[in-house]
């Protein structure tokens, strides 16, 4: 685990422990149709053989979701004095680093899980469409709050393009 | 000449509808009258040529008059059509904005922010050349975010072009100072002839002689050293074995519209880059294109997002490299034919690569950021400035893990890849849009990173995969901090905004400067911020 990356000096927010419930529901329903589908298909064509790849996948779907709350635990940002720093991801980690001054926009999203359990996710648009920044989980009140302060953020140290 | 940036509403030029299709109808109404007077012949020679065209069948019928009616109403349409197409269609330019008005029933009305500019295009296709215009479009950041003028008279179109970039550049000397257009020929063949076989780039706002020159062996040479020259061959290779082992010519033809088409690509190719020309002028870089039809753009500082200098394998025995940037603004002007025209160099050797980067990374001119620059290129790796691939990286770099290594210089963020495809990638730390570090299980285990700078969309996507996890880390520890340094003290969207300098010995000083060095293109970015910037 000494291979794994870290920036030690920063403090993470971390995202609602209840987003594990939203990565859970909507990942078992996903799992579930796909799931499903693969049955129906071997079933009624007879193919022994999608059966184990159905198995495999059922399998795959069971760890993946198993990993949930580690996954969601590793979701993390802190507002730095010129930028936003973000991390996601326990297999595949990815961090990243987002200058006030280049956020073209944010947006507030709110799925039907979300909203029953009042949370939001912000996602920052800048003028690359590989920065990617999106923080799910975040309790609706701390979300339109966080989305003010970093429009004023951004527009106080606007840059060009 | 009107000057066309003084806020009011103007009009493109009178022969415009003609330019924009009206030729299409013209050729239509020639083909028309090209029969009606075989009709005629007939009429009154009796001559008869005994086929039975369309409009000879026409004649002949009870519907005639009735034909020759409708013809004249649709004729009337379009032409009125045209006309007020012409007419609703008006521009104007103010402080701040282009704005351009158009369409007669559906009305549209586009407005470009003056410091968003990403580039001004000025397109002469033939047959606007022999006529003396100009197709003008301001590139403006986003998807087919273009502000086009077309057509203006050609010397409009020069002088407008210098009118919006000065504009544009925030200093606020007077447009019309600019505008003094040199007493040339005065009369109107003259001045076509003139402006025909004038060089590519405006003697009065560029250094006339381009810092590269196009080599027609090189050109030809690069063209058939190319991966779509191996394709070709295989292709060819293919028929041969299919009719050496079939013995029948019948698919031949089945190829052979490919063939056609592969010709033409490489002459279009061959034209349109033959007449290359760049040079750095005071309003950025400009980059000149097309033996018939010529295309002709300005980028303004800091309108760079990324520059990336290739060589792929054909072309190392002669030394051969390409350079291709990444911009904000999608042009609908190509660059050299096909190619996108984001590729800026299509074919140089490394003193022309080095003329280049110098003229669109001017604060990278300094000797050790050059000599860097070139060991970026040349270097098979080592100790040399570069922080590279550890040797563990050598199970996913088999053959590239000695030259795969970034640098950081003061401005720029410099990767390099590749020992087989070489390659150089540079990002102004102005531009970045943000950075990210990145490990999967297979570079944990070999406790490797990857490093990405994310900019706008573009050929361009600058990653570098297979270094030392903690030489990563603190690469993007540096990035993230040099980006916010870089992107405060930059001043590129209003690129000359420090210079408060009365008008016209500013003008006449960049006019009268004809030098090619790299020295005359301006810094992109001011070194402490000036008080002028916030009213920017």
């Amino acid at each position: 685990m000494t291979n794994r990356l870290d920036l030690p000096e920063i403090t993470w927010h971390r995202v609602s422990p209840r987003y594990i419930v939203v990565d859970v529901v909507s990942g078992l329903v996903f799992a579930l149709v796909v799931v499903g589908a693969g049955s129906a298909v071997a079933y009624f064509t007879g193919w022994a053989w999608l059966w184990f790849v159905v198995a495999a996948i059922a399998v795959a779907f069971i760890i993946a979701l198993a990993l949930t709350p580690r996954r969601v635990r590793s979701i993390g940002y802190q507002l730095r004095d010129d930028d936003v720093l973000f991390r996601r991801g326990i297999l595949y980690q990815r961090f990243v680093a987002v200058p006030y001054g280049r956020m073209q926009l944010v947006d507030i999203n709110r799925g039907p899980l979300d909203r029953a359990l009042g949370l939001s996710e912000l996602k920052f648009v800048t003028a690359a469409a590989a920065t990617g920044v999106v923080i799910p989980g975040l309790a609706e009140a701390d979300a339109e709050e966080l989305r003010d302060r970093l429009v004023a953020l951004a527009e106080s140290r606007r840059a060009g393009l | 000449m009107t000057s066309f940036t003084d806020g009011e509403w103007h009009r493109l030029h009178p022969l415009t509808p003609l330019l924009r299709g009206g030729i299409a109808f013209v050729a239509i109404l020639g083909f028309f009258l090209y029969n009606v007077r075989d009709i005629l012949i007939e009429e009154f020679f009796g001559a008869s040529s005994g086929e039975s065209e369309p409009l000879v069948w026409l004649y002949e019928s009870e519907y005639f008059w009735l034909a020759i009616v409708g013809i004249f109403v649709v004729l009337a349409v379009v032409i009125v059509g045209y006309y007020l197409a012409w007419k609703m269609n008006t521009f104007r330019i103010t402080d701040e904005v282009v704005e351009v008005r158009s369409g007669i029933v559906f009305r549209r009305n586009r407005k470009g922010r003056l410091d968003r500019i990403q580039g001004i295009n000025i397109g002469r296709p033939l047959l606007a050349r022999l006529l003396g215009a100009a197709r003008l479009e301001v590139n403006v950041a986003g998807q087919d975010a273009n502000i086009k003028l077309d057509y203006l008279s050609s010397a409009a179109a020069d002088e407008l072009r210098g009118e919006i970039l000065t504009l544009a550049s925030g200093t606020r000397i007077a447009a019309a100072a600019s505008s003094s257009v040199a007493g040339g020929p005065t009369g109107i063949i003259d001045q076509r002839v003139s402006e025909l076989l004038a060089p590519e780039l405006d003697p009065n706002l560029a250094p006339p002689e381009s810092v590269v020159q196009m080599h027609t062996g090189r050109l030809i040479g690069s063209l058939l050293l190319s991966g779509f020259s191996l394709f070709v061959l295989a292709l060819i290779g293919g028929i041969i074995w299919g009719v050496a082992a079939t013995g029948s010519y019948l698919f031949l033809i089945g190829v052979l519209p490919a063939l056609i088409g592969t010709g033409s690509f490489y002459i279009t190719r061959f034209t349109r880059s033959l007449r290359y020309s760049i040079a750095g002028t005071p309003d950025g870089v400009r980059i000149g294109f097309g033996l018939l039809s010529t295309s002709n753009e300005t980028l303004p500082p800091g309108r760079i997002h990324s520059v990336q200098v290739t060589q792929p394998l054909l072309w190392r025995p002669s030394g051969w490299w390409e350079i291709k940037v990444n911009r904000a603004s999608t042009s609908s002007a190509k660059g050299a034919a096909g190619q996108a025209n984001t590729t800026i160099l299509p074919v140089g050797n490394v003193d022309d690569v080095r003329k280049v980067l110098a003229l669109v990374l001017p604060n990278l001119t300094d000797e050790a950021s050059v000599e860097l620059l070139t060991r970026g290129m040349l270097s098979k790796g080592g100790d040399d400035g570069f922080v590279n691939s550890p040797s563990r990286s050598k199970v996913w770099l088999w053959f590239s893990w000695r030259r795969n290594g970034f640098a950081l210089l003061p401005g720029a963020v410099l990767l390099r890849q590749g020992s087989i495809w070489r390659q150089l990638t540079i990002v102004p730390q102005a531009r970045m849009q943000s950075a990210s570090l990145q490990q999967g299980p297979l570079f944990r285990a070999l406790r490797l990173a990857k490093v990405r700078v994310h900019t706008v969309a573009g050929p361009i996507v600058p990653s570098l995969g297979g270094i030392d996890a903690a030489e990563a880390t603190r690469f993007f520890r540096e990035m993230a901090d040099a980006a916010i340094e870089s992107s405060t003290a930059d001043t590129s969207h209003r690129w000359r905004s420090g210079e408060n300098a009365p008008p016209p010995p500013v003008a006449a000083e960049f006019i009268g400067e004809p030098s090619p060095e790299v020295v005359t293109a301006p810094e992109p970015r001011v070194a402490e911020k000036n008080p002028g910037e916030a009213t920017a």
